[in-house]
């Protein structure tokens, strides 16, 4: 099976903690994912294994069939992997064009920064997907001056701008109006529409339902089952999550 | 929202164009204006209040002749403390640097040509500079000591280290005169411009250049501003922190070599006098000792600021003892006014 992503028995424990067993996951391609899970199930250690961030305690960790050792985010990046963090992972005391070129500075050929083609990158992205149109923001406007869902349009832009293949979204609705969830979940559309995979993590399960055609549910650190979102209805999907919160089991 | 990346650049030809707007300015370069304000502020006083000591041009030459001795470790101070660290250690490392200075000039003593010998015996100290910053780094970064407590630790350990190999000796260096590194580090441009001052301004563009347009320096202010940030978007946090405290431990002897250059002597208390000048030139100059934010063009202004101060309050006609007074009345004015002008941009 040729899987975009696939974890093989990734376990990972912080000291005494054991916050994920063997976990076995497969992302398909061109394939939305939602992750659902209550709060500490190991939704955020399962993305972040994923990301490079974390180093798994055991298992195995597939990209397109071919296993990699040693995921580092920077390696995660290479294979196409973008992430829109929960946490955001902005800098506030930061430009806007430092923070969508954070970690990867466009360089000229003297390995100098090449600040002018940042900014004009980052006018360019403003102007056509953020939907910042206010002259008050601008390239060189400190992050730390956004709104909640304008910071979230920096950091889902951000993930864009780098030829995503898989991107990851962390909780990217919390903290967001109607309005600009309503705008999320058409971009998570948008991805699927333009080949890409995605795995999309929430609390609401409504907006997983929406958007995943396949809902995984973790529970205390294990997979406790998957569906697809064309064969169990709303209600039953959310009748097995209250059972998997007081039962730890789906059956 | 379309999905398009960055090979999609056909979309539209808007292109950005930095228009000028002085409210714009004004809240950008907030803290570098409001320097730029005191220090001109400063110098009105000082010529106005003393004006045949200000208005003469040798007073100018004698700031430049030795407030490069701390303003060249105040460059690389800065990065470190916009990288959410601090180093007390340099004034160690300067001495430290001295000592493997004459270490290698004097068991070297086959070879005939003083030039090479004070040659290999400079870069000998660029390097001793250089490893105890890595050193402290090491310790900062790979046992995760607050660099506070660690850089004091290591002020101690290394200016102990310089007393216990020269047996608290000071000793003439007279030999670099014949030195081609004489007048290039503290020589004197035309009888007047002092060589320091050029290197001064030498080392504050590199550090101009590394810290706005090289990937070190956007990774300084990333770590500085969050390092969580940072580490999720895969910035080296350890390795830049690193090579933070390299950079200051090699300017450091530099500095080292160049004050004990301009006397021609050695003292195993080099350095002593310069820990509070240099730190309070960063703060002064609108450096955040929160990390995230901080100028070159600040610390060098502060620097020269500071500078002047204890020859401004005698040429005024106030007695020495006033000078520790106004430089304190002037940080804690200025470390105010900068956090204020910061509070204003958010």
């Amino acid at each position: 099976m040729d899987y975009r992503l696939e974890l093989r028995n990734v376990s990972k424990s912080f000291g005494e903690v054991q916050a994920l067993e063997n976990i076995n996951f497969q992302l398909g391609r061109n394939e939305v994912v939602g992750l659902l899970g209550d709060n500490g199930a190991g939704k955020s250690t399962l993305i972040k294994i994923m990301t490079g961030y974390h180093q798994p305690t055991s298992g195995e960790i597939f990209f397109n069939g071919q296993r990699v050792d040693h995921l580092t985010v920077p390696a995660a990046r290479k294979l196409g992997v973008e992430t829109v963090y929960q946490e955001r992972a902005l800098a506030e005391l930061q430009s806007l064009w430092r923070n969508i070129f954070l970690g990867r500075e466009l360089r000229n050929r003297w390995g100098l920064l090449d600040v002018n083609q940042m900014k004009q990158e980052t006018y360019r992205l403003m102007s056509q997907y953020m939907g910042f149109t206010s002259s008050a923001v601008n390239p060189n406007s400190r992050v730390g001056t956004f709104s909640g869902g304008e910071k979230q349009g920096v950091a889902i832009v951000r993930a864009l701008y780098f030829d995503a293949e898989i991107i990851i979204l962390d909780e990217p609705t919390m903290g967001l109006s109607l309005k600009e969830t309503a705008k999320l979940t058409k971009f998570v559309t948008d991805i699927k529409k333009a080949g890409k995979s995605a795995i999309f993590i929430d609390h609401n399960i409504l907006h997983v339902y929406n958007v995943a055609d396949r809902v995984v549910v973790v529970d205390r650190g294990r997979i406790a089952g998957q569906f697809m979102t064309k064969d169990i209805s709303l209600d039953k999907l959310m009748d097995k999550m209250v059972q998997v919160a007081e039962t730890g089991n789906l059956d | 929202m379309s999905f398009q990346t960055k090979a999609d650049n056909s979309a539209t030809n808007q292109v950005y164009k930095e228009t000028f707007r002085l409210s714009r300015f004004a809240r950008t370069y907030g803290t570098q204006l409001g320097m730029l304000g005191v220090f001109f502020a400063l110098w009105l006083i000082f010529i106005v209040s003393a004006p045949n000591t200000f208005l003469s041009s040798r007073i100018y030459f004698a700031f430049m002749s030795t407030i490069p001795f701390f303003a060249i470790m105040a460059i690389p101070l800065t990065m470190v403390v916009i990288a959410g660290e601090i180093d007390l250690s340099f004034p160690s490392i300067m001495a430290m640097g001295m000592v493997a200075f004459s270490f290698v000039y004097n068991s070297t003593n086959i070879i005939d040509n003083v030039s090479i010998r004070v040659l290999l015996a400079f870069i000998a100290a660029l390097l001793a500079g250089a490893i105890i910053g890595w050193l402290n780094g090491v310790i900062v970064v790979w046992f995760g000591i607050p660099s506070l407590v660690a850089t004091i630790g290591t002020q101690f350990f290394w200016r102990g280290a310089v007393l216990v190999l020269t047996q608290g000796a000071n000793f003439t260096l007279s030999y670099i005169k014949g030195s081609f590194l004489y007048p290039a580090l503290v020589g004197k441009i035309g009888g007047y411009l002092p060589m320091q001052m050029i290197w001064l301004i030498l080392i504050a563009i590199l550090g101009w250049i590394l810290l706005n347009r090289h990937k070190l320096g956007a990774h300084i202010y990333l770590i500085g501003d969050n390092v969580h940030s940072a580490e999720l978007m895969g910035v080296n946090t350890g390795i830049v922190r690193i090579r933070a405290f390299m950079l200051i431990g090699l300017i450091a002897a530099f500095a080292g070599v160049v004050a004990s250059f301009h006397v021609a002597y050695f003292w195993p208390s080099l350095g002593d006098g310069y820990l509070l000048s240099t730190l309070a030139s960063v703060f002064l100059g609108g450096t955040s000792v929160f990390g995230g934010t901080g100028t070159i063009l600040g610390t060098f202004l502060g620097a020269f600021i500071i500078g002047a101060i204890e020859a401004a309050t005698v040429a005024v006609g106030l007695t020495g003892f006033w000078t520790q007074l106004i430089y304190g009345l002037i940080i804690v004015l200025s470390v105010i006014m900068h956090t204020y002008l910061r509070k204003r941009v958010e």
